[in-house]
This record gives structure tokens, C-alpha cells and sequence, in this order.
């Protein structure tokens, strides 16, 4: 904690003039608005802008296709500067095969939430991975359905309440959660599977990383690849606003490991994952509270 | 065979006539499901379109199939799916999304019977859509219908059908599959690659009313309006033929296949010198009611021969509104496989069918299933309370 | 008693963007973000900034709102602050 004793509020509303410089812009440039409906606290736009930022970052603006799923995150499809085709819920992974295939030199990706994926479109991630399509798939993960108000999805863990596990997923009576990042890994299809999340900044900076990897991974034909990111969604969890990330770390976070989970032909085993995120966590925070993240 | 461009006439089946002739008009990508009478489609497109420089793939059900075939239609591409009638069903959100969005798909149904009209012409999925929707009566007419719909699809942004069945898709043929010339059709400024992105002008190929700032604006009711509305101005593309109506006294409207067998029925009763006619619809939807309603004019008697329990017969009802009674005189009828076009298909059955229907006699029963004639339980006989307050 | 508190970055704040979840003033290393008495025009607090702003951004990578442009100075700021 710092031990700075807090002064008087500054001006944050003008720029400071000659003698600093801009070190991250307000909003991705392919985001025409900063403006969505999305609730305090979401966390989707913050995995949005890391798909925007790896886009930017390696150049590929104007190769970009998305396929978006069906979910809050669907909104943000007006006002992403990227051009698109909108799908059916769970159908974004055959949708993307059919324009990737007719757009080999195209950056195609998915946009998709975890009821869209993992429950509605199981089906389809997982034959789009063992296809090995060349296109990347991107999973915003909260663990409910956000837009009809927080029902269970596949993905929800043991034990989260949502509206129809009131008292908690039941392992007998609901059965249990799909990783659904665990599983794409298994496929030979799929050449690069990662898990992010959003709950600090620490984690954000790793998730645009996973992110653009992914896109590298398509550009160099290589495979399927994936990036899960999970996010927060007070509202679907029915917890106070400021709770979300340490909400997201300790339930969603301990069943689905953050990491690398395959990359360069390798599969990591839970335990490594685990001891990686322990290391990475002080490591990020070490750096922000140096003064900023080492790229 | 030689190339899949080079005007060739040889003997084939069908479904190798239908793809060629898709493949002639410019379609490069097809995803597909197996399943009966329509899998030899899909294997069709998997064998000649890579040569075309296009792509097949099989998918891992009908709802991807038609999820691929969006996709590629989305970028430009012509694009088609397919399936029978039991598969269509399992694509039906995306048939009726399909419309909202625009999109120009084909769909090839190669049908185990006539009785997928409904679904067809009605639409099986949710809300106010048509789709248009062209039924061949065999396979020459059918390699020239395949390339309307491409350009109909197009013309309009909308879904059309290829309406077939077991004897179009496995019937070998002598045909030549030649390529039809349309007028030119303006470019899919529509589409998406990916070069708008980060343009400010990037677009979105979508159902939804939300689109893209710089894009027109309708919100879902605006959309929906949009849609309902284009649909009247599609009814334009009408499409029928008639035969011996200028003083028929029964009149017998029929479909694909089915249809061509009506034909040589009532040129075998016009030979007794029996005042018969047909007509037929080659568009499904929009329903040729003109056509019909002329065909009829004279008409004290009009059937609707079809293989399914009576649902083209709603349309003739419609279109003839009243000038003359309406019967249905076909049947539910089947190999017993369950996939083909069965025994009432039959020149015999149908031109004794047509003779009853104009002598004013009951029908004959459908041959080999009077034992399967449904009879209801006592507890379905007796009467349901009323319960409206 | 006063003390010098170096900002070596600083911020811009989007008040009327903020829809008030607070995440950024957990998310603040030196822990220079405060959420205002005031609100928007939409009725959210909104974060403020005090001296001590090393530029780290991670108040810009946690706000869903994109609230924040970051700065960094090229001669570090000080300010006098009563201890």
C-alpha cells in the first residue's frame, strides 16, 4: 500500500501541455464511441480493448473480420470500426469458417460469451478447432448469461449462485462446469489456447498479450487459435459493483487457470499454470507500482 | 466428364446436373450434411468445386452448414447449403435471420416428398419472412432454375430454394449443362473483407436493426418493417406453365416432378377427349395466383395433385378464390424407405385420380396404406369441455 | 508539516463517461485516486486524482469506460503536501 499522504485533487479535465506525452490514448481507435450500455464495473469492454489493442499493435486493422456472437458484448458492434457480420447465437465459429475460407488472407475472428460458446454453440468451437481452421476465436467469459439476467451457463463453477442455482451449483443436480479452454487444448486442430481475465491490470496487460499471440498464430497459418478472457458481471452475480474482480479471481479464477494453455505444440499441466500466475502476478505488480508496465 | 465450364451433353444424375449448373453460375463455396435423397449434392460439390477454384466442406450438422454458407455469402461469394426437409428444419433460425440480414443464399432441398410446401413456402422458422422458392419438374429445367436462383438471390438479397425431390436428385439424364445469361447486377457494396475496417466506414452484414455508424439505421421494428415490405415488390418473379386450359372443365394444379406425370396424364385423358388441364407452378413463393386464377377460369372443378397430405392445395384455394371447388387428390405416399416419391407416383394412379376428380366420384383410396387409415380412440371422440369464461 | 509528492505522470478524467464502479481506485499503485463527493450528470461519482501519479496506466487498462488518457511528465511535478 502506498504511504503517500493525499494532497489536493488536481485538474483532470485538460490535458497537461508542453513537457508530457500521451502514454496510453483514452480509447482504441477502432472504437468510434467510448460510450456503450454496458453496467458498472462489466467486464467486457476491458477485454474489447484488448482485441482492438492487438489489432492495432500488429497491424492488422484493415485485414480485420469479426463474427460476433449474441450476448451484451453484441452492442459493441455498432461501434467497433471493424467490418462484420453478425450471427446467430452460438453460430459465430461456422460463420467465421465460411468467411475465413473465402477470405484466406483476412484476420477473421470470433466474438463470442460463454453462453454462446459453451452452451448454445459447443458444438460448433470445438469442430471450428478440430478443423484447425485458421482463425481465432475469442471468448469473453463471465460465467452467466449476462443479457437475460444471469442464468447458469456451462462454464458457471460449483457452487455460484445465479438465477437458476439460487443456492449455489449443485454438482448432483446441475452437473459440473466445462473448461472449455482445457478442452480446445486437447484438440491437434487448435495450435494456441490462452486464458486471460480482466480482474486487474496486471491480468489485462497478459490478456492483450494472449490476444495478439493469438492473431499471430493465424497470420502465420499455423491453426485454431484461442483466447478465453474472463471477465466480470456484478450485475449476472448479483454482488456489489466493486466486488467483481475480487469476485472473478476467486470463484471463475480458481476453476478456470489463467495462462498459456497451449502454445508451441506443448500442453501445460494445471500446476505449472498455477505457479506461473503466482510469479506473473508479483512480477506485473512489482512493475505497475514502479511506474508502468515493461512491454 | 471434362471440365466443369465446357457446355457437355452426357448422361448424369440430378444432383451432379444441379451442381454443375451452380457451379456455372459462380457458386464457390458449399457446406453441406449428409442425409437422404440429398447427400449426392454435397458429394457433388466436394468433387468439382475445388477444381473451380471454390471450397466444399462437409459440416458437422445442418446448422453449421448453413452457418459456413452465411459466411461466405456475407463476403461477396455465392454461397449455397442444403439438406432434405428433416435437415432444412434444423436450419430454420438462420433461414429466417438470413432474410433480415439480406443475404443472398441458395438452398438445395432435394425433399423425400412434397410435403415440405409448408416449410418452404411458409416458412418454417420464426417471423415474417418469405424465401423465393423454385420447384424443376425434372432435371433440364433444373440446371436452368439452379442458375435463376443464383441471380434471383442476388437480384433481390434474399434467400431463394431449389425445391427437389429423390427423382430430380437420382434421376441420370442426358443434359447439357449450359450456362444462362442474366442481365448484370449492381456490386455487393454490401459485403465485408475486412478493408473498411478502421475506416470509419466499416460495414456490418447483419438481422439485427443496429448497424454501423455511417450505415442506414432501421432498429429492429424499422427492419422488420423494411423486410415485411420488399417482400410484395419479390412477387414480381412469379413463375408458371399451363397446358390445355383454354376450355378445360377440370383443371389439376401440380409441382415438380409429380407435375410432369399430371402432364402426360391429361394429354392421355384429352386423347378420350376428356376437357382436362394442368398448370403448374415453377415459383412456390410468390405463388404464380395469376397464372392460376387464368388456368382455372373455365374450370367447374379444380385438384391439386401433390405426394403429401394437402398443403399445395391451400395455395390453389387461394389463388382460384371460389370461382370453383377446390379437392385435393393426392396423396401421402412413399417407397418404403421413406426417402423416395412411393407408388401413388404413377401414371395409372394419378390419370384415374384426375378421371374421378372430373366424373365427380370419390378418390380411390391411396394404393397399399387403407389398412394405416388413422381411427380415433373413444376419448378423442368424446367432446372437450368448453373453458373461456 | 508538508511533504514533497512527486507526480511523474498525470491524467485526464471523462467524468461524464464514468458510470461510478470504483474499480480504479483499488487498481492505483500509489493509491492516488479518490471517488468525488459531487456526481455526474448521470448521478455517478466520479474518481479524482491527487499528487503521486507515477503513470502506470493501470487506471486506464481497468476502467470499463475508458475514462482515462495517460500522461507522463518529462520533468516530474512536485507538490507540497501537508503531511
Amino acid at each position: 500500500m502506498s504511504t503517500i499522504p493525499l494532497g489536493p485533487v488536481l485538474d483532470t479535465a485538460h490535458a497537461p501541455g508542453d513537457g508530457a506525452r500521451v502514454v496510453e490514448p483514452k480509447t482504441p481507435a477502432l472504437l468510434l464511441t467510448n460510450h456503450h450500455h454496458l453496467c458498472p464495473g462489466c467486464g467486457e469492454p476491458l477485454a474489447i480493448r484488448a482485441i482492438a489493442e492487438a489489432i492495432e499493435d500488429l497491424g492488422l486493422v484493415d485485414t480485420a473480420v469479426c463474427a460476433l456472437g449474441i450476448g451484451c458484448y453484441t452492442s459493441f458492434g455498432s461501434t467497433v470500426d471493424i467490418d462484420l457480420v453478425q450471427c446467430l447465437h452460438g453460430r459465430a465459429p461456422s460463420v467465421a469458417t465460411g468467411v475465413k475460407r473465402m477470405l484466406p488472407d483476412a484476420t477473421v475472428f470470433t466474438l463470442q460469451g460463454d453462453g454462446d460458446m459453451v452452451n448454445e454453440g459447443l458444438q460448433e468451437v470445438l469442430h471450428t478447432a478440430a478443423r484447425g481452421e485458421s482463425l481465432t476465436a475469442v471468448l469473453v467469459n463471465n460465467g452467466v448469461f449476462g443479457e437475460t439476467g444471469g442464468h447458469m451457463t456451462a462454464t458457471s463453477v460449483l457452487g455460484q449462485r445465479t438465477k437458476n442455482t439460487i443456492e449455489g451449483r449443485d454438482a448432483e443436480y446441475h452437473g459440473y462446469p466445462i473448461l472449455i479452454g482445457d478442452l480446445i487444448a486437447q484438440l491437434e486442430g487448435a495450435a494456441y489456447v490462452a486464458r486471460g481475465s480482466v480482474h486487474n491490470a496486471g491480468a489485462v496487460a497478459r490478456t492483450t498479450k494472449m490476444v495478439r499471440r493469438a492473431f499471430e498464430t493465424q497470420r502465420r497459418r499455423e491453426g485454431f487459435s484461442f483466447v478465453e478472457i474472463l471477465t466480470m458481471c456484478p450485475t449476472g452475480w448479483f454482488i456489489p459493483t466493486g466486488e467483481g474482480p475480487d469476485y472473478l479471481a476467486s470463484t471463475l479464477g480458481e476453476v478456470h487457470i489463467m495462462g498459456e494453455l497451449k502454445a508451441d505444440g506443448q500442453i501445460r499441466t494445471t500446476e505449472e499454470l498455477h505457479a506461473e500466475n503466482v510469479r506473473k502476478a508479483a512480477e506485473l505488480e512489482a512493475q505497475l507500482a514502479r511506474g508502468g508496465l515493461e512491454d | 466428364m471434362t471440365t466443369t465450364t465446357t457446355p457437355t451433353r452426357a448422361l448424369m444424375e440430378g444432383s451432379e446436373a444441379l451442381v454443375r449448373a451452380a457451379i456455372l453460375a459462380d457458386c464457390r463455396f458449399f457446406a453441406g450434411y449428409p442425409m437422404t435423397p440429398f447427400t449426392e449434392v454435397l458429394e457433388h460439390f466436394a468433387a468439382l468445386l475445388p477444381d473451380a477454384g471454390g471450397v466444399c466442406i462437409n459440416a458437422e450438422s445442418e446448422i453449421e452448414a448453413v452457418g459456413m454458407a452465411w459466411g461466405a455469402v456475407a463476403t461477396g461469394a455465392r454461397a449455397a447449403t442444403g439438406s432434405t426437409g428433416q435437415g432444412l428444419a434444423l436450419m430454420q433460425e438462420s433461414f429466417s435471420e438470413a432474410t433480415l440480414a439480406e443475404l443472398p443464399l441458395v438452398i438445395f432441398n432435394m425433399s423425400r416428398s412434397q410435403g415440405d410446401y409448408f416449410q418452404a413456402t411458409r416458412g418454417g422458422g420464426h417471423g415474417d419472412y418469405r424465401h423465393i422458392v423454385l420447384a424443376p419438374q425434372d432435371v433440364r429445367e433444373g440446371v436452368a432454375l439452379v442458375q435463376l436462383a443464383f441471380h434471383l438471390a442476388d437480384k433481390w438479397r434474399n434467400p431463394v430454394m431449389i425445391y427437389g425431390d429423390y427423382l430430380l436428385a437420382h434421376t441420370q439424364e442426358a443434359v447439357s449443362v449450359e450456362r444462362v445469361e442474366f442481365p448484370p447486377l449492381p456490386e455487393k457494396e454490401w459485403a465485408v473483407d475486412g478493408s473498411r475496417s478502421g475506416t470509419g466506414r466499416s460495414r456490418s452484414v447483419t438481422p439485427l436493426g443496429v448497424t454501423k455508424v455511417g450505415q442506414r439505421h432501421f432498429g429492429q421494428e424499422g427492419k422488420a418493417q423494411y423486410i415485411a415490405t420488399k417482400m410484395a415488390h419479390v412477387e414480381r418473379e412469379a413463375r408458371a406453365e399451363s397446358g390445355f386450359c383454354d376450355d378445360a372443365e377440370t383443371v389439376v394444379v401440380a409441382f415438380g416432378s409429380p407435375a410432369k406425370f399430371v402432364k402426360y396424364a391429361v394429354a392421355q385423358l384429352r386423347d378420350e377427349g376428356l376437357r382436362v388441364g394442368w398448370v403448374r407452378p415453377i415459383t412456390l413463393w410468390p405463388f404464380p395466383v395469376d397464372a392460376v386464377r387464368a388456368a382455372t377460369r373455365t374450370a367447374r372443378i379444380v385438384g391439386s395433385f401433390e405426394i403429401s397430405s394437402g398443403q399445395l392445395v391451400d395455395d390453389v384455394r387461394i389463388a382460384v378464390a371460389g370461382v370453383a371447388p377446390v379437392e385435393f387428390i393426392g396423396g401421402v405416399s412413399s417407397d418404403h424407405s421413406g426417402f423416395g416419391l412411393g407408388r401413388l407416383l404413377d401414371v395409372d394412379e394419378v390419370r384415374e385420380r384426375i378421371r374421378a376428380l372430373h366424373e365427380g366420384r370419390p378418390q380411390p383410396p391411396v394404393p397399399g396404406y387403407e389398412e394405416f387409415t388413422y381411427e380415433p380412440a373413444p376419448h378423442q371422440l368424446a367432446p372437450t369441455p368448453e373453458v373461456t369464461p | 508539516m508538508t511533504t514533497v509528492v512527486k507526480s511523474r505522470g498525470t491524467v485526464t478524467i471523462d467524468v461524464e463517461s464514468c458510470k461510478g464502479c470504483e474499480l480504479c481506485i483499488p487498481a492505483c499503485p500509489p493509491a492516488v485516486l479518490t471517488m468525488s463527493a459531487p456526481v455526474n450528470k448521470r448521478g455517478y461519482h466520479y474518481p479524482e486524482l491527487h499528487p503521486g501519479c507515477t503513470g502506470c496506466a493501470a487506471c486506464l487498462m481497468v476502467c470499463p469506460d475508458y475514462c482515462f488518457e495517460v500522461f507522463r511528465f518529462q520533468t516530474p511535478v512536485e507538490h507540497e503536501v501537508p503531511s
